[in-house]
């Protein structure tokens, strides 16, 4: 097969959601949330809800989500989404509302928002990037970061001792009686994104029937944080985040499951 | 028709918020303001209104719930006194940055710290210059009466979403806890959801139907573009200045010399114009309603009148700047105040006002 005969609309099997903007992404190359962002824009437009959905943006690599995301959307404070989301879903219960956080404002700033709306249920969809680091500030410690990992914050390599052991948010929040559907996926192989837009979609399907809480959490790179090429940093991540981080469903239609 | 009730200020201020149509009130219980929380949970306006209310785990998930609401349109309220409102403080400048409506009330007790649970005005600068970080400036409401806690919510609806500006209530432990009879207003019917797509469609993020998409960011990384964002919030200001000053003046025409007092202080420095005028001295009060605006011009027209001005506060000294700055030295201003939960009595006013103003006053004219 040429080349011009790849490139043919009949041969095309992936192509930029018709909901992101045209904007640049201002992401690094190789990091997953441009595909994380596709995915969900993905999911919003086959589900036919764009016109009732409500995103609210984090602070961190992705406080300019709304820039390419084409719906309605609120940048929140750092860590606050979660309050952010509870209010609108609250004062409008019948529209899709979802946060898009990574690791810093979601389980480091944010920790008691997460905490509290997801005790509470909120009928709200929470996409949780995890990528063990604070990608824009420039590759901090985050609660995430894994044991003897090197940051500029933890230059000689992440010590239990003195800084604690990888929070790990999705396991404590499937505890609480208040969440529905709680699942770790990632996006770095075609396959892995397949699933992932699933959960995703499984998520905003729980919205529409007010099943209350669904949180997704992706496991993502960060090469440039982790200073590695992007290949390099996401067979590190096969290797190192998934032992820590195992993938797949921690608790589906409000029961626990068996993970890793 | 409305309704006469016995209440206290912070019970009227809740019912006053399920009357003026309020969509939302988010809260975390505080002394001394716990009644408004409580109030509105008991009387579930979600039955009588529609009206969501909801206790937050913190103060600051409590604002930033009223900023998710508040950038849908929606009308919302959150209430707290002094160490919580410090807490709020960056969701209130999200909240001027971002240009969303939303009402505050601080119903304020002493600091600093932890302070006291006793009623205070030591939170005047935090009010009226900034609190929070960046150039913004807060609409704010002070009442004097529980009457007024209850007429100033739906006042500061109308500000709030006139100028798509947070504004705040400044009221104190005082205001809150006395009971008063109140006239309250009938009841106004909540805005339908399609009414608020169709009357904020062109900001409000409410799911992007039949239009562009909205944004609500207070974030602009183009020094240009978020200068000018800067200096359109100002020119709000200023218009806020030239359209909904509020002041009151009493017993200002003949008099020789002036308390600038507002809330609670307004209230006793009242009873001690009466015993002033009772012994002779010609003394009028001028109270600020709304401290920002402050009535700069009103001031320094009065200064060309008195002899001198006396600033009363529950506080060692805030809003006396505000009088030096609109009296350009005109005449001597002095400030008095009791502060860390005590309480002037009128006859200490006016001992401080013949003290401190009267002698000082004679000295200079005679």
């Amino acid at each position: 097969m040429e080349v011009l005969d790849i490139i043919r609309p009949e041969n095309q099997v992936f192509c930029k959601s018709g909901l992101m903007t045209d904007a640049t992404l201002s992401y690094c190359p190789g990091c997953g949330h441009g595909t994380v962002h596709n995915l969900m824009m993905e999911v919003i437009d086959e589900l036919g809800i764009v016109e009732d959905t409500i995103g609210v943006a984090p602070v961190g690599c992705s406080v300019l989500a709304y820039d390419f995301m084409d719906i309605d959307m609120t940048q929140a404070a750092h860590g606050r989404a979660p309050a952010v989301a509870t209010a609108i879903s609250r004062t409008w219960p019948n529209k899709y509302v979802f946060t898009y956080q990574g690791d810093g404002d979601l389980a480091a700033i944010g920790t008691a928002e997460t905490i509290h709306a997801c005790n509470r249920g909120e009928n709200i969809v929470i996409i949780f990037v995890n990528n063990g680091i604070y990608g824009m500030t420039g590759g901090q410690m985050a609660p995430t970061t894994l044991v003897g990992m090197h940051t500029s914050t933890s230059p000689y390599g992440r010590e239990v001792e003195t800084m604690g052991s990888p929070l790990k948010m999705s396991e404590l929040i499937a505890n609480l009686p208040g969440t529905y559907y709680v699942t770790r996926q990632s996006v770095h192989t075609h396959k892995h994104a397949r699933k992932a837009k699933k959960a995703i979609k499984t998520a905003f399907q729980n919205t529409r029937l007010g099943n209350g809480l669904s949180l997704v959490e992706i496991v993502s790179n960060c090469n440039s944080g982790w200073k590695m090429t992007p290949n390099e940093s996401n067979i590190w991540m096969e290797e190192n985040m998934f032992a820590n981080y195992p993938l797949g469903d921690i608790k589906v239609k409000g029961k626990l499951r068996q993970i890793g | 028709m409305s309704d006469l009730k016995l209440m206290k200020g912070n019970e009227a201020l809740a019912e006053a918020a399920i009357r003026a149509g309020a969509d939302a009130y988010f809260g975390y219980p505080i002394t001394p303001q716990s009644e408004v929380i409580e109030y509105l949970m008991a009387e579930c306006p979600e039955k009588r209104t529609g009206m969501v209310v909801l206790q937050a785990e913190s103060e600051i998930a409590a604002i930033n719930m009223v900023y998710g609401a508040a950038s849908t349109g929606k009308r919302v309220m959150t209430s707290s006194s002094s160490p919580g409102i410090s807490l709020k403080l960056e969701g209130i400048s999200y909240l001027a940055g971002a240009e969303l409506p939303a009402v505050i009330v601080n119903v304020v007790r002493g600091g600093p710290g932890l302070g006291t649970i006793q009623p205070s005005q030591a939170d005047y600068f935090q009010s009226v210059k900034g609190g929070g970080h960046g150039d913004y400036k807060l609409y704010v409401l002070a009442p004097a009466s529980v009457q007024e806690m209850a007429d100033f919510v739906a006042d500061a609806f109308e500000i709030a979403f006139k100028y798509r500006a947070p504004v705040l209530i400044l009221s104190d432990g005082m205001i809150g806890q006395m009971m008063e009879k109140v006239e309250l207003n009938d009841q106004v019917e909540r805005m339908s959801d399609e009414d608020i797509i169709q009357k904020y469609g062109s900001w409000a993020t409410t799911g992007k139907k039949g239009r562009e998409r909205n944004i609500i960011t207070s974030l602009d990384l183009q020094p240009e573009k978020m200068e000018a964002r800067v200096q359109a919030l100002q020119k709000k200001y200023e218009r806020m200045e030239n359209e909904d000053l509020r002041y009151e003046k009493i017993q200002c025409d003949d008099a020789e010399f002036l308390i600038v007092a507002y809330g609670s202080s307004a209230r006793i420095a009242q009873k001690a114009v009466q015993l002033g005028r009772e012994k002779g001295i010609k003394v009028g009060l001028l109270r600020p309603i709304t401290l920002f605006p402050y009535p700069k011009q009103q001031l320094f027209k009065l200064a060309d009148q008195v002899k001198g001005i006396l600033s009363v506060e529950l506080n060692t000294g805030q809003m006396v700047e505000d009088v030096k700055l609109s009296v350009h030295h005109k005449v001597p201003v002095a400030h008095f105040g009791r502060t860390g939960g005590s309480i002037h009595t009128p006859e200490e006013i006016l001992e401080a006002l013949e003290e401190n103003i009267i002698k000082d006053g004679s000295i200079r004219h005679h």
